[in-house]
C-alpha cells in the first residue's frame, strides 16, 4: 500500500522543515526549492504526518 | 471515574500533546481548555501571509484535526483562573472545576501593552491572536499611517506586511538596531537597510511617551518631542506569560513555568512534580545541548517538540501505572526517554520583503557572529559562537546550507 502526498505550492515557502522529518519524501533542491515524491510507501506515514505537523505554512496534505 | 489528562491552553502545543498522547497509546480521557473561542490554529502567518491576504479567517489558519484526537474534550472560550496542585484540580472563570490525573500547562503568551497619560484605545493594535489579526487587517488600508512600537521579529514582520499593503510605516524602538539581541549587529543592520530600501522609516533609540487624539489616535509623541502622525499604532514590545492561574502553588512561575529537563514543573525544594508539565512558550527548561540554564524559547518548533515529548512521557507513565502485561517494557521505555530528556534544536524563520531568514540554535547566547558564506548584501550564512563554541547559525537565503547546522549542536 502507498500514501499519496500533496503540497500546496502556492502556500509552500520552502522552509524545508519537512525534510528532517521525512527525508525519503521531501528535499530541497540545489535552488533551495522544495521537491517531493507524490506517492510513498505506507511505512512513511508516520514521517509524513510529522512533516505535516512541522510545516510552518501547513502546506502538506495526505490525499485520500 | 478515571480523571482526565487536562491540557490548559488550546493552541498548537495543546494540540500536539493531545496527538502524542494518543499516538503513544494513552486511551483515557483528555480535556483541553482554552480561553480563545477558536480551535487550535497556526499563528506565524498572522503577521505575514495571512495579514497580507484579503481574507483573515479561522479556516485559513486552522490546524487539521486528526481522527485519533476526535474524542478530546475541547473546552473553548473558557479560562482557567486557578489551580490546586495538591488536590489536583482547576477552577475556570465560569466557576466550573476540573479534576486531573496529569496537568499540562500550555497557556502561551499575551502581548505586553503600554499605558499612556492619554490612554485612548481606538486605533491601537497588537498581534498575537487570530482576532488581533482580523482587527489589524481591517485597519491596514493603503495610505494609512502606521507606527510600530518595537523592532523584534513581530514588529519587523508586521511593518513589512503593512508596507506591502501600501501603508506609510515607521518603526519606533529603544535599541540601535532591529532584532539585534538575537541576530547580532551585521544581520540586524542589513535587515534595517533592506526595510529602509522598501520605504519603512526607523526612529531608533526612541520611544513613544504619549498618544495624540481624542476619539481615535491621530499621532504619537516621541521622547525627543517629535510628534508623528499615526492612524494605526501597533504595540510589538514583547509578551507576558499566561501563568497567573498557577500562582499560589509550590512552583516557580516568575518567568514561565520552571521545569526540569523533562518539562516537569519543579517545586521550590528542587524536586519535580511527576504529573505537572509545561510545554510551548511558557516552558522554562534547561537544554543540555547548550548548557544547564533553564530558559524559555519562543521559537516555532518548541510547541510541537515539547508537546511530543510530554505526550510520549505521560502516555508511558499511564501505561506503567495501569500495570498491564507490557508494563515492564513501558517502564524501560519511560526510563530511556527521561534519561535522555528534552533537548530540542530551536529553529525559526522570518520573512520581511526579500529577506528570507532561517536559523537554528540559540543565537541570543552568542558573543560573536562570523560570516562564513556569501555576502551580506545578497544571500549569506553566519555562524554564532559563545566562548568559541558554536551555538547557532542563521542565513538570508541559502537554506540548504543553513539546514546543515541542525545537527551541529551539543556534540
Amino acid at each position: 500500500m502507498t500514501i499519496k502526498i500533496d503540497v500546496d505550492m502556492t502556500k509552500c515557502q520552502h522552509y524545508g522543515q519537512c525534510v528532517f522529518e521525512a527525508p525519503n519524501v521531501f528535499r530541497l533542491n540545489e535552488n533551495d526549492k522544495l521537491e517531493y515524491v507524490a506517492e510513498a510507501d505506507d511505512s512513511e506515514l508516520a514521517n509524513v504526518e510529522a512533516a505535516i505537523d512541522v510545516c510552518p505554512m501547513q502546506a502538506i496534505f495526505i490525499v485520500d | 471515574m478515571t480523571k482526565p489528562v487536562v491540557i490548559v491552553g488550546a493552541s498548537m502545543a495543546g494540540l500536539r500533546v493531545a496527538e502524542a498522547l494518543r499516538r503513544f497509546g494513552y486511551s483515557g480521557p483528555i480535556t483541553a481548555i482554552g480561553d480563545e473561542n477558536h480551535a487550535p490554529y497556526n499563528r506565524p502567518p498572522l503577521s505575514k501571509e495571512v495579514l497580507a491576504g484579503d481574507e483573515v479567517s479561522h479556516a485559513t489558519v486552522a490546524f487539521p484535526m486528526r481522527a485519533a484526537t476526535a474524542d478530546v474534550g475541547w473546552v473553548l472560550g473558557n479560562r482557567v483562573v486557578s489551580a490546586n496542585l495538591e488536590h489536583q484540580n482547576l477552577t475556570c472563570a465560569d466557576g466550573s472545576v476540573y479534576e486531573y490525573s496529569t496537568l499540562i500547562a500550555a497557556t502561551g503568551l499575551r502581548p505586553k501593552r503600554m499605558t499612556y497619560p492619554n490612554n485612548l484605545q481606538a486605533g491601537r493594535h497588537v498581534i498575537r491572536s487570530l482576532d488581533d489579526a482580523i482587527a489589524l487587517r481591517a485597519a491596514l488600508n493603503p495610505g494609512a499611517r502606521v507606527v510600530v512600537l518595537g523592532a523584534g521579529f513581530i514588529g519587523c514582520e508586521t511593518a513589512a506586511t503593512a508596507r506591502k499593503l501600501g501603508c506609510d510605516v515607521t518603526i519606533v524602538a529603544p535599541g540601535a538596531l532591529p532584532i539585534s539581541r538575537i541576530l547580532g549587529t551585521d544581520l540586524a543592520g542589513e535587515i534595517m537597510r533592506r526595510q529602509q530600501a522598501e520605504g519603512v522609516e526607523f526612529r531608533m533609540k526612541r520611544t513613544v511617551t504619549d498618544l495624540i487624539g481624542e476619539a481615535h489616535i491621530e499621532g504619537v509623541l516621541l521622547d525627543d518631542g517629535t510628534a508623528l502622525p499615526c492612524d494605526v499604532f501597533i504595540e510589538a514590545i514583547g509578551s507576558h506569560c499566561n501563568t497567573e492561574w498557577l500562582e499560589g502553588n509550590d512552583i516557580d512561575v516568575t518567568d514561565g513555568v520552571l521545569t526540569d529537563s523533562n518539562l516537569r514543573a519543579v517545586r521550590t525544594d528542587g524536586t519535580a512534580h511527576q504529573n505537572v508539565f509545561a510545554i510551548g512558550d511558557v516552558a522554562k527548561f534547561p537544554n543540555p545541548l547548550f548548557d544547564n540554564l533553564a530558559r524559555r524559547v519562543e521559537h516555532w518548533n518548541i510547541p510541537t517538540e515539547s508537546g511530543k515529548h510530554v505526550g510520549q512521557l505521560v502516555a508511558l507513565q499511564h501505561a506503567v501505572a495501569a500495570g498491564g502485561e507490557d508494563a515492564a517494557e513501558k517502564a524501560a521505555a519511560l526510563e530511556t526517554l527521561t534519561a535522555n530528556g528534552f533537548r530540542p534544536v530551536p529553529s525559526f524563520w522570518s520573512d520581511q520583503f526579500d529577506v528570507h531568514l532561517l536559523a537554528f540554535g540559540l543565537l541570543a547566547l552568542a558573543d560573536e557572529a562570523k560570516l562564513v558564506q556569501g555576502d551580506l548584501a545578497g544571500d549569506c550564512v553566519y555562524e554564532f559562537f559563545k566562548a568559541g563554541k558554536l551555538v547557532g547559525a542563521a542565513g538570508i537565503g541559502m537554506r540548504s546550507v543553513v539546514q546543515g547546522y541542525r545537527n551541529a549542536f551539543g556534540s
